[in-house]
């Protein structure tokens, strides 16, 4: 009997949407590191950016913005900025979870959109922290390797532009954007700060009018009133029936 | 080592110490609801921005091309629930389609 009890235990909910998500989510690094190429990043940088880096919307931000013939600083502020609501995952994961020493420093590396609303939706501790280790991890190695997967094709596709891989690009960010978009507010923001961008293209060099639009928004946040959780949704939903009943 | 190297280098440190972060500073600090709200609003900000950038920026000017085939297309494969890399691919078709037939 005691077999018996370790099978299931070895796929629960936590494990299996964690799974589920690690592929759904790997799945895309094959779009990022096709752009990565086709931005003009070569493949050891393309793959940097995902061992280290590790969070991807931060990372389509930093080869969008040297694709758009922005400079790599103004492509490092646009990825930093991207990655600060990751600070507000690790406090969420950190209170859920309460790693030590070791594990707090790999924890930190693996916090993402995806793990932490994983984790977030899950009400038993033990399940909160097997959905996010599944999740972290699971996203980590595919992410990788289809980064080196997309890379490589988009080295072997040539042209960029004859694919439509700046078509890509467009479509990946609208993407991203997407399951933010719930409610009147960030429809507002993004509305407001997509004026702010294209107004601020002719006056400022490429890459800053990013950084003119996080500036509106980073205001419209603090001073505005509104829930607190807006804009903080997994690119790809983990308790999709859950929300869809909402 | 190049100026990119050094600024991608620049930028995992930093995706890292703002991860870590989180783990480190007393919750007080960090369980402001402004900033939680910031952050959020900072997200769909930048990824509107980026879409933008992405679809009318040629250097700096503004240009509408084929790229605005892809943004059109995607935002119809999104509503359809189509997943992220049908999304991405149904883009790039309509980019290059929109091209081929001679639009920018």
């Amino acid at each position: 009997m005691a077999k018996l009890d370790a099978v299931p235990s070895l796929m629960t909910p936590a494990t299996k949407i964690g799974s589920s998500i690690a592929v759904a989510t790997g799945l895309y690094a094959i779009s990022y590191g096709a752009l990565g190429v086709a931005a003009g990043l070569n493949l050891w940088q393309v793959m940097a950016l995902s061992l280290l880096m590790f969070t991807g919307g931060s990372q389509f931000a930093f080869i969008g913005v040297i694709a758009g013939g922005g400079s790599p600083g103004a492509a490092f502020g646009a990825a930093t900025l991207l990655g600060v609501r990751n600070a507000v995952y690790g406090m969420q994961i950190k209170a859920m979870l309460r790693p030590n020493g070791l594990k707090k420093l790999l924890a930190a590396q693996v916090t993402i959109d995806e793990s932490t609303a994983t984790a977030a939706g899950q009400s038993d501790p033990a399940e909160q922290k097997r959905g996010f280790w599944v999740a972290g991890i699971g996203v980590y190695v595919l992410w990788n390797i289809f980064t080196v997967a997309g890379a490589l094709l988009g080295d072997a596709l040539g042209d960029p532009k004859a694919w439509g891989l700046d078509g890509a690009a467009v479509a990946a960010f609208l993407g991203l954007l997407w399951p933010r978009l719930k409610s009147a507010e960030p429809v507002a923001i993004a509305t407001v700060c997509a004026l702010a961008t294209v107004l601020a293209i002719p006056l400022v060099p490429p890459g800053v009018p990013i950084l003119v639009a996080a500036l509106v928004a980073g205001v419209w946040g603090y001073f505005g009133r509104g829930p607190a959780t807006e804009g903080l949704e997994p690119d790809v939903e983990p308790h999709p029936t859950r929300r869809d009943a909402e | 080592m190049s100026e990119m190297w050094w600024w991608i280098l620049a930028g995992c440190a930093a995706a890292y110490g703002i991860k870590l972060l989180g783990y480190l500073v007393p919750e007080k600090i960090l369980e402001n609801e402004k900033m939680t709200r910031a952050a959020g609003t900072l997200t769909i900000g930048l990824l509107a921005s980026l879409t933008i950038v992405n679809t009318v920026a040629s250097g700096t000017a503004v240009a509408f091309d084929a790229r605005v085939a892809a943004l059109v297309v995607a935002g119809v494969a999104l509503l359809l629930r189509a997943p992220f890399l049908v999304v991405v691919i149904v883009g790039a078709g309509a980019a290059a389609l929109a091209r081929y037939l001679g639009w920018g």
